[in-house]
């Protein structure tokens, strides 16, 4: 971790504070945009004071980049699990087959591997329930999210997006 | 009546749709767990449309934007909740019922 990590993890900080503050607020004036960039630099200062700026992860809006075709293919994913258990609530006879699995989860971060735990959880039909090391222990619905999620498609996915060295 | 405004009170109606199948889904399953299952479809289905259908009905205005924002933290932070709920349920030793094959 050089100087150069420090400053890098600050400005970006700054950056997307500020972004968010001009989201949010739609105001322009000159002395609005003051006092709102001001209010920026105080909570970041504050933040770094604190230690809650954790140097030695990745920077997190850069990985918000990374992970952009990994967040469409997740939603197209949310939508099908979601008609699934649907179908099967409406179901008369409520096909369910809940049970216990340990998936493995192969990233190397610990943010990737919450990605990947959260990303599990969302998805309906299956939820995470303990991350030990690399092994997920999942609560599924039904056959078809467990062996979905033993296929290992979501796993490889955020890897291969983990690993990736342009951004 | 305008074209937008019907498109995104189709969406608008098909959330409000799935948040109903969500609450029929978290009477009729069996333990806690496959009733976190079934709330999960509100977080998601339901969020994901209303909300989509809101931002339609405004277009690319800075309220989209802000709405956009919620549809993102409220993805993030449901899954924690049910994870956080479902872990404590577990390490209370609430024992999920397992293989309850009926289909």
């Amino acid at each position: 971790m050089s100087k150069y990590d420090i400053f890098f993890h600050k400005i970006s900080l700054i950056i997307s504070l500020a972004v968010l503050w001009v989201m949010l607020s739609g105001h322009y004036t000159s002395l609005q945009l003051f006092l709102g960039f001001l209010s920026v630099l105080i909570v970041a200062i504050i933040s770094s004071r604190m230690n809650l700026i954790i140097f030695d992860q990745p920077i997190l809006q850069l990985y918000f980049i990374k992970f952009i075709p990994y967040w469409f293919w997740l939603v197209v994913q949310v939508l099908k699990s979601n008609i699934d258990v649907c179908k099967r609530i409406l179901n008369p006879k409520l096909p369910i087959n809940p049970q216990l699995i340990m998936v493995k989860a192969s990233q190397v971060s610990n943010l990737a591997k919450v990605i990947y735990a959260n990303s599990i959880t969302l998805t309906p039909g299956t939820i995470s329930i303990d991350l030990d090391g690399s092994n997920i222990e999942v609560h599924s619905l039904s056959n078809k999210g467990a062996n979905g999620l033993k296929a290992g498609d979501m796993d490889r996915k955020i890897t291969s997006a983990e690993a990736n060295p342009y951004v | 009546m305008d074209i937008l405004t019907l498109i995104s009170s189709a969406f608008i109606m098909i959330g409000s749709l799935s948040i109903i199948v969500g609450l029929i889904g978290v009477y009729r399953m069996p333990d806690f767990y496959t009733r976190l299952h079934a709330a999960s479809i509100i977080d998601t289905l339901g969020t994901i449309l209303i909300l989509f259908g809101l931002i339609i009905y405004h277009g690319l205005t800075l309220i989209s934007l802000k709405l956009l924002l919620i549809l993102i933290f409220i993805l993030i932070t449901t899954p924690t909740a049910a994870h956080a709920l479902a872990k404590s349920a577990l390490h209370g030793n609430l024992k999920p019922t397992i293989g309850d094959d009926r289909s």
